[in-house]
């Protein structure tokens, strides 16, 4: 839930500003519903998040909607492309969906250099996904550079974090 | 255009010589500019020879102490406020050793033009500013601007401006840009502005706003709301509109905004995201970098639109591009080596040759205004400020922190800003570097600030 937090933060300060309403809801939302003290007992409801969602997509490829890359790399390594077919599994599976690749890097980059950084990686993940037959026109790029950083501290961990490839669905 | 609104010298000087109360006491001789050009030091690089020089900058003096929208107490009032500013600007850069009207005795409008000596000789200053501020009959305000050689009694330059009210502090800059360059030889810079990138919020989720101040800071603006992230700004050469890059759209685009009318356009019709948008000296053309199919290139477009020309084309980024001064060569960052470097080419994209070979990387570098430095930030490790002649030799670093970045330059290729983000928190702010090293220092933002543009001396 945490992820999609994040992304919908993500989507909605970047794609749709309209969302971020200034207006406070007229009504407070509902209680949230009690939810099991126990999570193991019982069957799980099998109602999860709907197909077209982020939570959706991120269940289903486990996860693997983010690729990493070593500094100031773009090359997709096994790794990626293990992540990338399974991504390419879930858009041959719901050929309706859309998707935006967002490129990032980490903070240590000249502004701009970062900004072409995260466009040459958001493209390397679409032209992989391309390449596994996912139509061109099912998949938007999108570069944020170092401004988004998703790990917030200044050590190679954190750096190594944010120099990803984020796939977002799109409804 | 506001500045349109500044006379000059000549007519200045004309209207300083037909003011009655002048006229009375006083005949102004004429400015001795041409006869004493030589100043004391030819260059800042000479460090010792002028900065200890002390300059007393008494209160301004008024015929008449009338309202102004220029100050609510009065044009009294204002021409203490005008010395202030003056004192306030030379200080702050480092500059001699400026005494302000606080601590000076006022003198009266008569004295201007010819200083009560005695009040002086004792206070060990060397240099001795008067000035005057008059309302005129158009509401609008002339200032006259002394400077006056103690140990020689002598007059060594003046200069008078007619200003609105809300021009005031311009006024003030011209005339610490008169005192600095008569002293040190140099070209003015105070009377210009800066655009810059205002920051707020946590870090992973930054308010980024494009704003404007004038080279102290003041009259600051915001020109973004802040919905949509906005970066790297640039000064058109008239400082009439201003480029930069917005998300807005929810892609990294370059935008012409117009300051005058508010509206932008797209520096470019087409889907492709850009980048890095830079002013050719004479404002005739745009660069901007853009990425086409995750390729970056650099290229040019006229300023009012037209015809797009591609002046890079390798398989690796070329991103960013400044002018030399005289509109011939741009040098530009390109990591077609394996890494960021920069690299020089004719203005038509000809004869490209890598200029850094320092070790680390080499990254968003800009032309000096006077043509004979290229500042840069260096990577190695740290993100340092350095400098190097156009032969891409003699670097040196001009600052030590753990990522400063971005340089731009005063007009009179004298002094820099760059800005400097701080480990772990990210906090951003905006610092000023003299081109020796010296005077280091932070400038006052309200808010985090990055992205420094200064842009050229107002006409």
């Amino acid at each position: 839930m945490n992820k999609r937090f994040v992304t919908s933060l993500l989507l909605g300060s970047s794609l749709a500003l309209a969302a971020c309403s200034r207006n406070a809801p007229e009504e407070l939302p509902p209680e949230p519903t009690p939810t099991p003290t126990s999570p193991t007992t019982g069957t799980p409801t099998p109602t999860g998040p709907a197909v077209g969602s982020q939570a959706h997509f991120e269940n289903a490829v486990n996860g693997q909607n983010v690729i990493y890359f070593d500094t100031d790399q773009y090359d997709i390594d096994s790794e990626d492309s293990a992540a990338l077919r399974t991504q390419a599994g879930y858009l041959n599976q719901y050929p309706n969906i859309t998707v935006t690749v967002e490129g990032h890097t980490d903070e240590r980059g000249t502004r701009e250099y970062n900004l072409a950084l995260g466009e040459r990686r958001a493209n390397a993940a679409k032209n992989f996904l391309v390449s596994l037959g996912i139509p061109e026109s099912r998949i938007r790029t999108v570069s944020y550079g170092k401004e988004r950083p998703v790990a917030l501290g200044s050590n190679e961990s954190a750096w190594a974090q944010n120099r990803r490839a984020v796939t977002v669905v799109v409804n | 255009m506001t500045f349109k609104n500044l006379l000059y010298t000549i007519g200045c000087i004309g209207a300083l010589v037909a003011t009655p109360a002048f006229s009375q006491t006083e005949t102004p001789t004429p400015a001795p500019t041409q006869e004493r050009s030589g100043g004391l030091s030819g260059s800042v690089t000479d460090e010792s020879a002028w900065e200890d020089i002390g300059i007393a900058i008494p209160g301004f003096a008024t015929d008449n102490n009338v309202p102004t929208p220029a100050n609510a107490e009065g044009t009294a009032a204002l021409g203490v406020a005008l010395a202030e500013v003056i004192t306030a600007d030379l200080k702050n850069n480092g500059l001699f050793k400026p005494v302000g009207p606080n601590r000076l005795p006022q003198p009266r409008f008569a004295s201007i033009a010819s200083p009560v000596w005695s009040n002086w000789t004792s206070r060990g200053a060397e240099m001795l500013v008067h000035g005057y501020v008059t309302k005129r009959d158009d509401g609008r305000l002339t200032v006259g601007c002394y400077l006056y050689d103690i140990a020689l009694q002598d007059q060594l330059v003046r200069e008078g401006w007619v200003v609105q009210p809300s021009e005031w502090r311009r006024a003030a800059h011209k005339c610490a840009d008169l005192i600095y360059s008569r002293l040190t030889g140099e070209s003015p810079f105070f009377d210009s502005k800066i655009a810059y990138i205002a920051e707020t919020g946590p870090k992973g989720d930054r308010t980024k706003r494009l704003a404007i101040m004038d080279s102290d800071g003041a009259n600051h603006r915001f020109i973004t709301n802040g919905r949509s992230t906005a970066l790297t700004p640039r000064y058109s050469p008239d400082y009439s509109q201003l480029l930069y890059l917005s998300y807005v759209d929810g892609n990294p685009r370059i935008y012409v905004y117009d300051i005058g009318t508010g509206k932008q356009r797209l520096v470019v019709e087409n889907k492709n995201p850009t980048l890095a948008p830079r002013w050719s000296p004479d404002g005739e053309h745009i660069l901007f970098s853009m990425a086409v199919a995750g390729n970056t290139d650099i290229y040019r477009v006229p300023a009012t639109g037209g015809r797009v020309t591609r002046l890079t084309d390798t398989p690796g980024i070329d991103i960013g591009g400044s002018y030399s001064p005289d509109g011939s060569q741009i040098v530009f960052e390109s990591d077609r080596s394996g890494s960021q470097q920069v690299y020089v080419m004719d203005a038509d994209g000809s004869n490209q040759r890598r200029l850094t070979f320092f070790g680390g990387r080499a990254a968003t570098p800009e032309w000096s205004p006077r043509g004979d430095q290229i500042a840069f930030t260096h990577i190695t490790g740290n993100f340092r400020i350095g400098v190097m002649n156009p032969q891409g030799r003699n670097l040196r670093h001009l600052t030590n922190g753990w990522q400063d970045e971005a340089p731009t330059w005063a007009p009179n290729g004298r002094i820099l800003q760059f800005f400097r983000t701080e480990r772990n928190s990210g906090d951003t702010s905006l610092w000023q570097v003299d081109l020796t090293g010296d005077n280091l220092r932070r400038l006052p933002t309200p808010v985090d600030a990055s992205d420094p543009a200064w842009g050229p001396i107002l006409p």
